[in-house]
């Protein structure tokens, strides 16, 4: 008791000496990402580019600020992904961290950001959890979730007839929770679940698994994966002859780059959910010319290299309004979560109390060879997804910071 | 003996738990009479042509791990070298065959031809100006002297191409598939079931049933003895590693209509292949063939049974095998 009461001293000290330090302008973030792994097109050097972009853009430099990048590999081990977040807290002073895809990490590594009291800005993994029973006050999870893509890919498939599913569900903590929500989606609108299957991350071979997804009659086969994975999966698909025996696949969560790997030829008419696609207005256009200049694979940007831009670009912004780095990470998150959010890539949004950024989504289709014009003209909009009901409902928000 | 009897065991052991975990997982009594009144018993039939589904696809993948292992067995054998490069050779195998489609207008079976040359070639070069210097050295230093450079190659890969991979199609005379009555057989995958087990058979027959293979293995037991029958040694053994190599070459372009064309896909089934060398037993060219399309089978029938485990099975095998049989199945206690 004693201990913790001058522990409690100490903290209230450091809170005033930090106050003390008013005009400390010095900023570090940290990107933590999948570098070289199935997901490294994803997130991987993209994302520090954006990061970096997103720094540049801010004009901060100018007005005195010191901001500087660190990044590291997680390769998609959450134990990794602990031990890299708990050295940048406690050892290279890093303030906030970005991307983090891959949700088994994503998870661990709220856990980091909420002891270590640092900025977490998530714009890569996909679990819903992370707004709901992990939620933090550090937190805000930028891009997408598997409640969106459950909504936006599952609700559409369903609506349209697909209501006998199987899925293929990469077998970690992403997975599971878009099967979770893909499965509620699809009993809500009269749907069934014959089966599922669940994969180990980043396998090569999937025909095993669609042989018994095959057998299993259903009229919609669920890929609950994302990345390489989903890619195989899809060319593995068309080889063995499953779309032309009648079953469809939906892809729950496909990246353009994931599309531009597979082909048109074979992904044509797939449909699929995202926050953002490079060619949907001119300031997407822009973004995606400096961003593929930068690249050396001269790869367009992802959703998840554009979350890292918005949320970079946001908590820099938040930042500048309060004039000076508290080195507090629950007070900028909440002071971010009043602002409203605003870029080029999203549009104009909002951050929820759960740490939710709210913002439109939308449902694309793969386009057929003949419709492409470049290479990277790949898909097209075909429905928008209102802000208000591509993400949770807060009243449904599992988040224990929302009980008052 | 006593392994056997031990294995007869485990065998019981294993058939009394499976026929327990079946009677308690079966389905009540009640929905078993359900099923068994419903005129198309659609339970059974579609469980065992699954099953042969599984045990195809199995096999398929088994003759990737067969070719690669076929590759690594080889070169141990030959010239004593862990070559961790391998995967690498085989990624390289599949960007080759990309690039000679894309950049010089050479289709698939162009590639077929060419690319196990290319890589050989490169491998040449490899074992040239690098590996040979190690060759009277202890294993580690090939070890990791081919681990570096398999990351070095992948890096530079991945620098350049991205992890997600390029598309590379089926040829088109091979699309379209076979119905096999209990499953689909697409023919790309008949084909490399074929090829892949005429090249192994081919291998095997040359190194251990003819004069030129009598001679490469002899060089490998004493190099100064054979040498003085005026057998230029030193060069053997280079084009032994250029052919190891050149397997893997080919096993890459067999992949690359299947997966997508990237720089990861050596990396995932290395390990895996050298969980087949072991097992096979090290530098065993009969070993690596046999227990790769062996190993290939039990991995299809564990994603048919319990997916979940199906990147451990590998091995748990190889323990297994390796408590019992030290030297592995087919390798000779030295």
């Amino acid at each position: 008791m004693k201990i913790s009461v001058s522990m409690l001293a100490l903290t209230a000290a450091l809170g005033f000496a930090t106050a003390a330090f008013a005009d400390d302008k010095n900023v570090k973030l940290g990107v933590l990402t999948d570098m070289a792994g199935l997901y490294a097109d994803v997130g991987g050097a993209g994302s520090i580019v954006a990061a970096q972009m997103a720094v540049d853009d801010s004009g901060l430099a100018a007005k005195g600020w010191k901001i500087d990048i660190v990044s590291a590999d997680h390769q998609n081990k959450p134990d990794v992904g602990v031990n890299i977040s708990r050295q940048w807290a406690d050892q290279d002073k890093v303030d906030g961290i970005f991307d983090v895809l891959t949700s088994s990490v994503a998870l661990a590594v709220a856990g980091v950001a909420k002891d270590k009291n640092l900025v977490y800005m998530n714009s890569g993994a996909a679990a819903s959890d992370l707004t709901n029973s992990a939620c933090t006050p550090n937190t805000v999870h930028w891009t997408y979730d598997t409640y969106l893509l459950a909504n936006g890919t599952g609700k559409a498939v369903v609506k349209s007839g697909g209501d006998t599913w199987f899925f293929l569900t990469a077998d970690y903590a992403f997975g599971q929770a878009l099967e979770r929500d893909t499965t509620a989606v699809i009993t809500a609108n009269g749907g069934k679940v014959l089966g599922s299957v669940r994969h180990p991350l980043s396998s090569s071979d999937f025909s095993s698994y669609l042989l018994q997804a095959q057998a299993s009659k259903a009229k919609i086969i669920g890929l609950a994966n994302a990345g390489g994975d989903t890619a195989n999966s899809i060319k593995q698909a068309s080889e063995f002859g499953i779309t032309a025996g009648g079953q469809k696949l939906a892809a729950l969560l496909l990246f353009i780059t994931d599309v531009h790997s597979v082909g048109l030829k074979i992904a044509q008419g797939l449909q699929f959910t995202t926050t953002f696609y490079w060619d949907q207005n001119d300031g997407t256009r822009a973004f995606a010319k400096r961003f593929a200049e930068k690249m050396k694979n001269h790869q367009m940007p992802t959703m998840v290299q554009a979350g890292v831009y918005a949320s970079v670009n946001h908590y820099l912004k938040t930042l500048a309004a309060m004039g000076a780095n508290p080195h507090d990470g629950a007070k900028v998150v909440s002071k971010m979560k009043e602002t409203p959010t605003e870029d080029a890539l999203f549009g104009k949004g909002s951050i929820q109390a759960n740490g939710r950024v709210i913002h439109p989504g939308y449902l694309f289709q793969v386009k057929t060879p003949e419709e492409s014009k470049g290479e990277w003209d790949l898909v097209k909009q075909i429905a928008t997804i209102p802000a208000d009901e591509a993400f949770t409902p807060i009243a449904q928000s599992t988040c224990a910071l929302l009980k008052k | 003996m006593w392994g056997k009897r031990l294995n007869f065991r485990v065998w019981i052991r294993g058939a009394a738990l499976t026929r327990r975990f079946l009677a308690e997982t079966t389905p009540s009594l009640a929905l078993r009479e359900r099923a068994a009144h419903q005129p198309s018993l659609p339970m059974f039939a579609i469980n065992t042509s699954a099953l042969f589904g599984q045990l195809l696809v199995g096999l398929i993948n088994g003759s990737f791990y067969a070719l690669l292992s076929l590759g690594l067995a080889v070169i141990f054998g030959l010239l004593n070298i862990i070559n961790f490069a391998h995967g690498a050779l085989f990624m390289m195998g599949a960007f080759c065959a990309y690039f000679l489609l894309n950049l010089a207008g050479v289709g698939y079976w162009g590639a077929l031809v060419l690319t196990p040359v290319i890589v050989g070639a490169f491998g040449i070069f490899l074992e040239r100006t690098m590996l040979h210097r190690l060759a009277n050295l202890d294993h580690l230093y090939g070890l990791l002297l081919t681990f570096g450079l398999a990351l070095i190659i992948q890096g530079l890969f991945q620098n350049y191409f991205g992890s997600s991979g390029l598309p590379y199609a089926i040829p088109p005379e091979l699309t379209g598939a076979q119905n096999l009555g209990f499953m689909f057989l697409p023919n790309y995958r008949a084909w490399v079931v074929v090829l892949s087990a005429i090249v192994c058979f081919a291998t095997w027959f040359a190194i251990e049933k003819t004069s030129l293979g009598a001679l490469l293995r002899a060089a490998t037991e004493n190099p100064a003895l054979v040498r003085a029958f005026g057998v230029n040694v030193p060069r053997m053994i280079t084009l032994a590693y250029g052919f190891g190599v050149g397997l893997a070459g080919l096993a890459g372009v067999l992949a690359a209509p299947i997966n997508q064309v990237r720089p990861l896909m050596g990396a995932d089934l290395i390990i895996v292949v050298f969980a087949v060398v072991v097992i096979g037993g090290m530098g065993s060219i009969l070993g690596s063939i046999v227990t790769g399309f062996a190993l290939g089978v039990i991995e299809g029938l564990t994603k048919y049974i319990y997916p979940e485990a199906s990147n451990t099975v590998v091995f748990v095998v190889m323990a297994l095998v390796l408590m019992v049989k030290p030297a592995g199945l087919f390798g000779r206690a030295s």
